[in-house]
Order: C-alpha cells, then sequence, then structure tokens
C-alpha cells in the first residue's frame, strides 16, 4: 500500500470533504504547495484558489477555497476554509453569470470569488 | 342555562385556544433544537481544527502579537452579550442580561470602561429602555444565525481591539452568551475571547500526552497568527451564536410545555367549577319544583276540608 494521509477539507459550517489521499496541491500567499505523505509539519495561509486532491484510489477531487488555512502534521491534513465547495457542487453557468456581473459592476472581490469557482469547475 | 355557567363556558373556550397556540409553539421549538445542535455540531470541526493551529502557532513560536499579549494597565474592554430577538423563553434573556450586567460591574471595579455591543433585540431594547449606551448592536439573525453574521458581529470587535486604546480602541474583549449544556440546562456564561491566554486553549484542544509538532510557518509565524487570530474569534463567536439559539429555542419549548400543561390544568379547574355550577343550577331547579308542588298539594289539602 502506498503512503497515504488522511485529508478532512472543513468549512465553517461543515465539512466539506474527508478522507485518503496521496497528494494534495493547494495555493498559500507564498505560492503553490504540494503536500505528500510524510511532510514535515507545516501551516500556512492559503489564497483564496482551487485545491487539488489526489485521493489513495486514483481519482481527483478539485475544491474550490475562499480564504483558509493549511495544516499538516501526523500524515493528517487539515484545510480550512471560511466557504470551501466541491467542484461538483460548483454551478458553471451560475458562476459564468456572477463572474460577468461582478465584471460590470467592477466588484474586484465577488469576481475572484466567482473566477476561483470556474477554475475549479473547470479542474475536476 | 345560567350566568355562571355561560361564563365559565366561555373562559374553557378561551384557554383551550390558547393551549393549541402553546402546544404548537412548543413543537416548533423542538423541532428547531435539533437543528439547531446539529448545526453547532457541524461546526465543530472547523472550530476545533482553528483552536488547534492557534494553539501550534502560539506555543510553537515566540511570536508577540498584539492580540495575545496583555497589556500592562487594561482600561478598555468591549462586552458583547447575545441575546435572542423574541421573547416567550423564559428567563433565557434576563438570565444573559444579568451574567453580562455583573460582568460589566466587575470590570468596572476593576477600572475599566466598558463598551457594550449587544445581539438580539430583546438585550437591545433592556437596554435603550434603561438607557444606557450600546456601542453597536445587531439583529435579525438570532434564531438561524450563519457564519456571515458572525463574520458582521465579529467585524467592529476586532477593529476595535486593533486600535490604539487612546482612539478608542478596546485592550479586551468578553462574550457573554447562554451555553447550551442540554435540553433542561442552558447556563449564561461569560468568557474573555481576547487577549488569548494560549494556556486555556491548549488545554480545550489537546488532550494530555499530545506533543504539538513544530511546526513550518508559511509564509512566517507572524502573518499566520495575523491571519489566524481573527478567524478564531469569528468561529468562537459563531460558535456562541449557535449555542445562543440552541439554547434559545431549548427555553422556548420549556416555556411553552409549562404554559401548555398550566393550560391543561386550568381547563380541569374550569371544567370541575362549570359542572358544580351547572349541578347547582340542577338541585335548585329542583328544589324549587319540588317546594311549588308541595306548596301546591297544601294548598289542595287545605281547600279539601
Amino acid at each position: 500500500m502506498a503512503a497515504e494521509l488522511h485529508v478532512a477539507l472543513v468549512a465553517a459550517d461543515r465539512e466539506v470533504w474527508s478522507g485518503e489521499a496521496t497528494l494534495v496541491v493547494a495555493r498559500t500567499t507564498s505560492g503553490d504547495i504540494g503536500v505528500m505523505p510524510g511532510h514535515q509539519p507545516l501551516l500556512g495561509v492559503l489564497e483564496s484558489g482551487p485545491v487539488t486532491i489526489r485521493t489513495s484510489d486514483g481519482g481527483t477531487v478539485v475544491a474550490a477555497v475562499h480564504g483558509g488555512f493549511i495544516s499538516f502534521a501526523d500524515n493528517k491534513l487539515s484545510l480550512l476554509a471560511e466557504v470551501a465547495e466541491l467542484s461538483d457542487e460548483i454551478d458553471v453557468h451560475r458562476a459564468e453569470r456572477k463572474l460577468e456581473q461582478a465584471k460590470a459592476e467592477g466588484d474586484a472581490h465577488a469576481e475572484r470569488r466567482a473566477d476561483v469557482r470556474l477554475r475549479a469547475a473547470a479542474g475536476r | 342555562m345560567g350566568a355562571q355557567l355561560r361564563v365559565y363556558k366561555r373562559r374553557i373556550r378561551s384557554v383551550t385556544a390558547t393551549k393549541k397556540i402553546t402546544k404548537a409553539m412548543e413543537m416548533i421549538a423542538a423541532s428547531r433544537v435539533v437543528k439547531a445542535q446539529r448545526k453547532v455540531a457541524a461546526s465543530t470541526p472547523y472550530a476545533r481544527e482553528l483552536t488547534r493551529a492557534v494553539t501550534a502557532v502560539g506555543t510553537g513560536s515566540n511570536t508577540k502579537h498584539p492580540l495575545t499579549t496583555e497589556a500592562d494597565s487594561p482600561s478598555r474592554a468591549a462586552v458583547l452579550l447575545l441575546t435572542s430577538d423574541r421573547g416567550l423563553a423564559g428567563a433565557f434573556n434576563s438570565n444573559a442580561i444579568k451574567a453580562a450586567e455583573q460582568l460589566t460591574e466587575r470590570l468596572e471595579r476593576a477600572g475599566r470602561q466598558v463598551d457594550t455591543y449587544i445581539v438580539g433585540r430583546r438585550g437591545l431594547a433592556h437596554y435603550n429602555f434603561r438607557e444606557r449606551k450600546v456601542a453597536e448592536s445587531f439583529a435579525g439573525f438570532t434564531d438561524e444565525p450563519t457564519y456571515a453574521d458572525a463574520k458582521k458581529v465579529a467585524a467592529p470587535l476586532i477593529e476595535a481591539i486593533e486600535k490604539d486604546t487612546a482612539e478608542g480602541g478596546v485592550d479586551e474583549l468578553h462574550i457573554v452568551y447562554t451555553e447550551f449544556v442540554s435540553m433542561m440546562t442552558q447556563t449564561a456564561v461569560d468568557s474573555r475571547l481576547l487577549p488569548l491566554s494560549l494556556e486555556e486553549v491548549a488545554q480545550e484542544s489537546t488532550t494530555k500526552d499530545e506533543i504539538l509538532p513544530l511546526y513550518d510557518f508559511e509564509p512566517s509565524a507572524e502573518d499566520v497568527l495575523d491571519a489566524l487570530l481573527p478567524r478564531y474569534v469569528e468561529s468562537r463567536i459563531y460558535n456562541a451564536l449557535l449555542q445562543s439559539a440552541a439554547s434559545k429555542h431549548a427555553a422556548t419549548r420549556r416555556a411553552m410545555k409549562s404554559a401548555t400543561d398550566n393550560a391543561g390544568e386550568l381547563i380541569n379547574t374550569l371544567s370541575r367549577l362549570a359542572n358544580a355550577a351547572r349541578q347547582a343550577e340542577i338541585t335548585q331547579e329542583i328544589s324549587e319544583i319540588v317546594g311549588g308542588a308541595s306548596a301546591l298539594a297544601d294548598a289542595n289539602a287545605g281547600s279539601d276540608n
């Protein structure tokens, strides 16, 4: 059995996803970081962006994470985000509409949020 | 039907209607307690992981952060009081308000100036009626608070604590809310959110033998702590809001249950009184008839002779 790490993706009001994985790629404020089993204990600040989790059965889970933290210790990885959505849960049309609306209104915050959603949805 | 009997009948009808209403409210509150409890449980993983992370940064680095260091001579404190928007919950709101008043008094005796922040219309009404100053108030979401609401409440508090005391900032942040212990027990508690005492947090989050690993901080311990602490405050406030909502529903359920029970008792008493009145009426009618008949018989007996 290949080495595995346990991942818990937690939003403020629910646990979004949890399971075993072989690789997790997330974007911290100082750049993308990939975590594999046996990584050194780590605590970082996440940027808004898609998080890619390679599960141990060969699948890929992509989630849109809007700010938050990544912490890894003892082969347990937690991704904490105020808002997190799995790519399957994202409504692409709605996100596209929101993106256009945000662009029209010049709302940089909403634009980024919609953009992150779309990128996560594209990566699935 | 006699006047007395009619009055009783009317009162029984009105109490029965009230009983139906309180029974319905009891059942609604009971279902909401379950929902609120589920939300508390759902928010626990986030709060737990966040607390762990805060402990890790706090103990694993020598970072000094304004939110974790105590001021030399704290002169101002903020108190956040969580009440509900609606009443009919027994002593729920007055207990929370009482706890807040005790805390305020204690802080003032220690020489701090207290700014009060209030969630919920009931608490606000209490303070407004007494013409006390309220720094800021929030209402409209106490039944089902969301994380966005918690962020809204936390924002001015975090801003106040980050400001210098001389410019109207505060040194300490206390929160008063009603802890959901069980369906039957809810207690109003106060706790200090900031400055954080890391030993306390560490006790909460880790089991005895667990040693926190030496973390690598990305980008740096200061930056992580900077980003972490506001989220920690928000998550604590969110948790308090959820517990307070669950407690409120439990208190409503209990209050409505006793109202329903009382209405039932009242209906029993009134029906007994109504029965007695009806019986008295019948007895009186019989004795009137008997009296009339015997008077008639006496008169007839007299005329026979």
